[in-house]
Formats: structure tokens, C-alpha cells, sequence
């Protein structure tokens, strides 16, 4: 037994799922499927596309057309599924290594189309699947097992790559901000448009211990205490900034749709007739 | 000041990975960890906010109905 | 067969009008040297038949476009050439374990690397079949003309379809870029092969499920009547992941034998002269153009040659050049490559015959008289 909405929208034979006690990814995926269930779509016009990494098991779990792809490759493989049948609701499911590393050349273009794509960024700051090296979101001066001495690199701020990219809604929240995600994915869903939600998850297993972020809760709370909402930023001084992040919608246009601008080249052939 | 108990509190335990989030954010107080796993420590303190469900990674405990378990 | 449909063109072109009459309904690719005519002409028909055409940011997304196209239940074409086809590698491996029709078309140019961009090379051919990791089916068609180009590309996807496989079409720049005159046989001439839909009202649809004497599971789109999971892991019948050994030896087990029970179906290849022939030349692709005239050329001068022309070059054609290796004295490989396609004809016909190559990969042409010299010196 379970709850309606667990029954309803996930292959409740295939859980629990393999994530680690504590991972945030399971909050996120439930609030996808919540997200879906209260926009009352039709299981069989979603399709939810991953690629390789703990975030892209997820589709293994949820109830709809699912495909589980190559690391980095989510994007292009969901633009494919989403030409081919544009009346899908296409949600690509990935992480932060599968999306902005591998994949980051398909992230900036399917943004610069403006794609009907909903991506939701299972963002753990690692990569956890191998075991806990530093990822393109792993901050600057943290740890991972190929980053012992500390992270060099300079990190992402995948929100600001998504926007300048040409996504058409943009937003972050965290994985313990659940409601938030599940607004953001809904809005993600109903905007015709490339959109992208930057979903921040806690990795006790690998970051957590690595980094000395203690327990799941410790980083949950973490979650709570740091972050502040976009729209509250402008009007807090500076130093009530220090050591925060930003979540909430940070952008939202309306430019024409990829699928709908091809189908205008093909309508004009039609026409023609 | 407890809301009408419309619903009820299900735990499904063998789901539960013991990562302690739910206790640590049940606003009431209702929840524990016995042998590594959920449990209901105080049911007439719960308020039925939602929040262990909404928190849950492993989807061990949820808000159902009385009678069949379902909402 | 109205005469009007008689046209003067490219192999590339011939590619694309023999997908569209096999009926390709969405191409995603990225252009490169020599293959980029055949994008470039989808890009403009396809929107006139209502079918979807994509420039993608890499070929690695245009293959992975492709996939997901088919999955999607479209007729899905990608192409390429040289440093393409290596980066389709990781996709074309996917298409095989997950069993998604498409076809990829691989106009070959000199290699390695960037290699000879504008000149032909044959190079590719084991890339074609171990270019992508572990044991997996693969099906590759080489024609020789652009007419052939038409109709190999119309089998290509009518295999593709039948056996759920990737296909692969490998031309070369030299019949990619040739133009001939061809005639396009009307619809009604052409066989068209569509994948197997499940049976409507199923209790449960398991995407790779097969019975006794199937191979090929039948396959429904996404967005239709059943839900699925597709996955690039080792999956048992219903689609999801497994680890277990006996799942990961079944699964390939079939893939394997969907291709090598079917090998007959599968074979094309043009016998030449053959018949009385003592010395056999083995070609493909443009090669085998001039190795057709090095047999006129030495049966002029009163040399018993014949020709052996595969254009299923993978699952290759063991029976046939075995038989072609019994009857004759010595067995010419003649390819545009450093010797590939010798290697299994070697394997099948050392020991009833003397094999020989006739090799060359610097961008030039094997020449009917270097064929014909090769002819005399064995």
C-alpha cells in the first residue's frame, strides 16, 4: 500500500528506488509527478527522457513513456521524440555532470531553439553514480575524489548558462523547497517554450562526506537556511546575501516554439496543394 | 487544536532508508526513528500538514484516507 | 514506367529519394564533407511530404535525434562522413541494444582523422561493424551506382524496419557525388517494409517480448496506445534493466540471431562472369566499377575473370565467397583501404583458394588497369 499519487504515477513494482538514504533526488521526482497529476495530463502523452547518472534512473520509476538514454545525450534524444510527435509533453530528466558537462552542447541548443522541453537539473554537486568527482557545479574549492586538493575549477551557475542560452523560463529551487519545484515544473510544463529548472538535490553519500556537510538533515537544512527567494533579494542588503542562493523564477518570455515554427514550413507546403 | 482527522498517517517501512528527514522537519514532533526505521512515536500530535510526505525521498510515509489507505 | 521519371543525378540525391520512397519522415544531421547534400536535400523536401528535417549541434545529437524519432514512430535517416561516423559510434551502439530501426547513411572519405575530406576511401568497413563497443548486430550496404544508391537505400530502411537494427548505407564520395542517369521506379514498384505494431488492447505491452519463432519484437511509438521503457542497459522482455546473466545472454543471443537467421533474406550481391571464371576479384562500391572493367579487360585478353560484387557487406557474405572461393584459383580483394574487407574473405577462403588484395588509400581511385595487373601477377 501506498499513497494514490506513488500508485497512480510510478511503477510502484520497481521501488524503492536504488538512490542512497537521504538522497534528495526522490523528493524532486515526486514533486515532477505531482506536478503532472495536478496539470491533469494524460500519462500516455508524457514522455520522460534521461540520461546517464543517479538523476536519470528516475524515469525507470515513473509511469509514462519513458527512455533512459547515453550520458549527456537526454537533450538530443528528447528533441527527436519531441519533433517526431510534438502533441508529447517531453520532460528530459538529468543531472549536473549528464547535463551541463557531457551534455552541455546540447543544453545551450536546445535552449537556443526553444524547444517545447521541460528539463528538470537533478543538481547534487557530483557526480555520484562513479563514485564522487567533482562536477561542473561542484563549487570552487570543494572535494570530490579526482578534486582531493580541493575543486579549481569555477563552477556553473546553470540558471544564468540556461538564460543566456534562449531558454524561455528559467527557475531553481531546492529539494527541500518541494512545493517550489513542483510550481516551477508546472510552469515549466504550461510555457510553450525550451524551460529549465534548476532542481538543487543533497548528496549526503558522496558530497556530504566528502565535503563535511554532515547528514542528510544537516544538508536539508542547509537547503532551508540558504537559500532566498529572487523576489525577496533586491530589497535585502548585501550582506544578507553573503553565502546565499537565489531560487524562484528568475526568467519568463514568450518567443516562437520550434515544433510550431516547422510546422508553419509545413502547413505552407499543404497550402500550396 | 489538532485539524479534523480526515486522514490518516501510513507508513510503509520496509520503503524507508532511515535518513531521518521526516522526524527532523515534522513541525510536531510526531515522528521518530525506531531500529533504523519511521515511526509514528505521537499520532494525536499530528496535524496532517503533509510535510513527512512532501519530504519523504523514499516515499515511506503519506497522508491516505481512513478507510482503504488511498486519498 | 512513365519516361519522365528518368532524372539526371547524384548518388546523394539518389539517398534521399530512395529514403522518401521508403518513406522517411524525419532526418536530423550535421553537414560534413562529402555527405552534406544528402541534409541539405531533406531539408528540402521533407517539409513538402510533411515529413521533419533538423540540423543538429553535433553528429552525435543528430544520431541521437534520429533515435528518438523512431521511437517516436517516424522513419528516421541520418548522415554522415569519416570524423562523423566515429562520433556516431556510442549512439549507433544504443540503436542496436534498444532495437530502433534507422538508418545512417556513412558517405566514406579518406581517413584517419580528418584525413581526405574531399576524396573516397573505403575505410570505414570494419568501423562499420566494431566502431561501437561490445558484441551487437549491425547491417551495412555498399552500392555501386546511383541508381543502386535508390534502391539500397530503400532496402536499408525496409531492414531496418523488419529487424529493428540500425542500418548502415556505405557509400563513397566517388558514387556520392557521381551523377548518372537514373530512373526512380513509381511506388507501386517499390517494396516497402513497416515495423510491426502490437496488437491493439493488449493487457500489457512488454516492448521486447517475443514469441517461439519471433526475433523481432513488435514495436510501438511513444504517445500511442502503450506506455514503455527503452534503455540503453542490458533489459529483459518488459524493457526495464536487469543483471542478471541469463537476461544479458538472451538478449544478445536474439540480436545475434535476428540478423544471422536471416542472412539469406539479408544477402545481396552480383555475380559477374563468374560462371567459368579461374580468378575472382571480390569489390564493392565504386571499386567494384572498376573491377568490372578489369574483367572485360582480361577476359579481352583471353583471362578467365569474373566478378563477386557484395553490396551487403555486413552480416557478410560467408556462403557465397566460399562458394566463389571453390570454384576459382585465386580471389582479388580489391578495396579502397589498406585491407579490411580481405581479412574475413581470407577466413572464408584460404583454404580453398589463394587470396590476394588489391589495396590503396591515398584518396585516388583503384584504376581498371591496376586491377587488371594485379589479375596477371597471381
Amino acid at each position: 500500500m501506498t499513497s494514490t499519487l506513488v500508485e497512480n504515477h510510478f511503477r510502484i513494482g520497481k521501488l524503492p528506488h536504488i538512490w542512497c538514504p537521504g538522497c534528495g533526488h526522490g523528493i524532486i521526482m515526486r514533486s515532477i509527478a505531482v506536478a503532472i497529476d495536478e496539470l491533469g495530463y494524460d500519462k500516455n502523452d508524457v514522455c520522460v527522457v534521461s540520461g546517464i547518472g543517479c538523476s536519470s534512473r528516475a524515469p525507470g520509476y515513473m509511469d509514462f513513456n519513458t527512455l533512459h538514454t547515453l550520458h549527456g545525450r537526454a537533450l538530443a534524444y528528447a528533441t527527436g521524440v519531441k519533433m517526431a510527435n510534438p502533441d508529447l509533453k517531453v520532460i528530459v530528466i538529468t543531472g549536473d555532470g549528464d547535463c551541463a558537462a557531457i551534455g552541455g552542447n546540447h543544453l545551450i541548443h536546445a535552449s537556443r531553439r526553444n524547444i517545447d522541453i521541460t528539463t528538470v537539473v537533478f543538481n547534487n554537486n557530483i557526480y555520484g553514480m562513479t563514485g564522487g568527482q567533482y562536477s561542473p557545479t561542484t563549487p570552487t574549492g570543494e572535494k570530490g575524489t579526482t578534486a582531493p586538493f580541493g575543486n579549481i575549477d569555477r563552477n556553473f551557475d546553470l540558471c544564468n548558462l540556461a538564460k543566456g542560452a534562449g531558454a524561455t523560463y528559467v527557475a531553481r529551487s531546492t529539494a527541500y523547497h518541494a512545493n517550489m519545484v513542483k510550481q516551477q515544473v508546472k510552469a515549466a510544463l504550461e510555457n510553450k517554450g525550451f524551460s529549465f529548472v534548476e532542481a538543487v538535490s543533497i548528496c549526503p553519500t558522496y558530497y556530504g562526506r566528502k565535503n563535511k556537510k554532515g547528514d542528510a538533515v544537516s544538508m536539508m537544512e542547509y537547503l532551508k537556511n540558504s537559500t532566498v527567494n529572487v523576489k525577496a533579494a533586491d530589497k535585502l542588503p548585501k550582506e544578507k546575501l553573503e553565502g546565499k542562493f537565489l531560487v524562484g523564477e528568475f526568467y519568463k518570455s514568450e518567443e516562437p516554439e520550434y515544433t510550431e515554427e516547422y510546422k508553419k514550413i509545413i502547413d505552407s507546403f499543404q497550402k500550396e496543394r | 487544536m489538532t485539524a479534523s482527522k480526515e486522514k490518516k498517517l501510513y507508513v510503509k517501512k520496509d520503503w524507508c532508508k532511515g535518513c531521518n528527514i521526516c522526524v527532523a522537519f515534522c513541525p510536531m514532533n510526531t515522528l521518530e526513528l525506531k531500529d533504523g526505521k519511521i515511526n509514528i512515536k505521537d499520532i494525536e500530535s499530528c496535524t496532517q500538514c503533509g510535510r513527512c510526505e512532501l519530504l519523504c525521498p523514499d516515499y515511506a510515509i503519506y497522508l491516505g484516507g481512513t478507510e482503504d489507505g488511498k486519498k | 514506367m512513365a519516361k519522365n521519371n528518368v532524372k539526371l543525378m547524384q548518388g546523394n540525391e539518389a539517398c534521399v529519394e530512395g529514403a522518401l520512397a521508403a518513406g522517411m519522415k524525419f532526418f536530423a544531421g550535421y553537414p560534413i564533407t562529402p555527405s552534406t547534400e544528402i541534409a541539405e536535400i531533406s531539408s528540402l523536401r521533407l517539409p513538402k511530404v510533411g515529413g521533419k528535417f533538423i540540423q543538429m549541434e553535433d553528429e552525435i545529437a543528430g544520431m541521437a535525434a534520429i533515435i528518438g524519432g523512431s521511437l517516436a514512430g517516424l522513419k528516421s535517416m541520418t548522415a554522415t562522413s569519416g570524423p562523423g561516423f566515429s562520433l556516431k559510434q556510442e549512439n549507433l551502439g544504443y540503436a542496436a541494444i534498444a532495437e530502433v530501426p534507422c538508418v545512417i547513411v556513412n558517405v566514406q572519405r579518406g581517413g584517419p582523422s580528418t584525413g581526405l575530406p574531399t576524396s573516397p576511401a573505403q575505410g570505414d568497413i570494419m568501423q562499420a561493424k566494431w566502431g561501437t563497443h561490445g558484441d551487437h548486430p549491425i547491417i551495412a550496404l555498399s552500392p555501386s551506382s546511383v541508381r543502386e544508391t535508390f534502391d539500397l537505400t530503400v532496402k536499408a530502411f525496409n531492414f531496418a524496419e523488419k529487424y529493428r537494427t540500425p542500418v548502415i548505407l556505405l557509400t563513397d564520395e566517388v558514387i556520392g557525388h557521381m551523377r548518372e542517369k537514373i530512373e526512380i521506379p513509381s511506388p507501386d514498384e517499390i517494396e516497402i517494409i513497416d515495423r510491426v505494431q502490437p496488437k491493439s488492447g493488449l493487457e500489457e505491452y512488454k516492448p521486447y517480448e517475443v514469441n517461439e519463432d519471433q526475433l523481432v519484437p513488435d514495436m510501438a511509438p511513444y504517445g500511442g496506445e502503450y506506455r514503455f521503457h527503452v534503455t540503453g542497459l542490458v533489459h529483459d522482455e518488459t524493457g526495464f534493466p536487469s543483471n542478471d546473466s541469463n537476461v544479458a545472454e538472451s538478449l544478445l543471443n536474439r540480436i545475434m540471431k535476428k540478423i544471422d537467421n536471416n542472412i539469406d533474406d539479408i544477402a545481396l550481391y552480383e555475380e559477374y562472369k563468374l560462371e567459368d571464371a579461374e580468378v575472382a576479384i571480390i569489390a564493392y562500391g565504386s571499386t567494384a566499377r572498376s573491377a568490372k572493367s578489369a574483367v572485360d579487360m582480361a577476359r579481352a585478353e583471353g583471362i578467365k575473370a569474373g566478378l563477386f560484387r557484395p553490396m551487403t557487406i555486413w552480416p557478410f557474405l560467408d556462403k557465397q565467397v566460399t562458394e566463389v572461393s571453390k570454384k576459382v584459383d585465386n580471389v582479388i580483394v580489391a578495396e579502397m583501404n589498406l585491407g579490411q574487407y580481405v581479412i574475413e574473405v581470407e577466413r572464408a577462403g584460404n583454404k580453398h583458394t589463394k587470396v590476394s588484395k588489391c589495396c590503396k588509400a591515398n584518396g585516388q581511385l583503384i584504376t581498371p588497369d591496376e586491377i587488371l595487373a594485379k589479375i596477371k601477377e597471381v
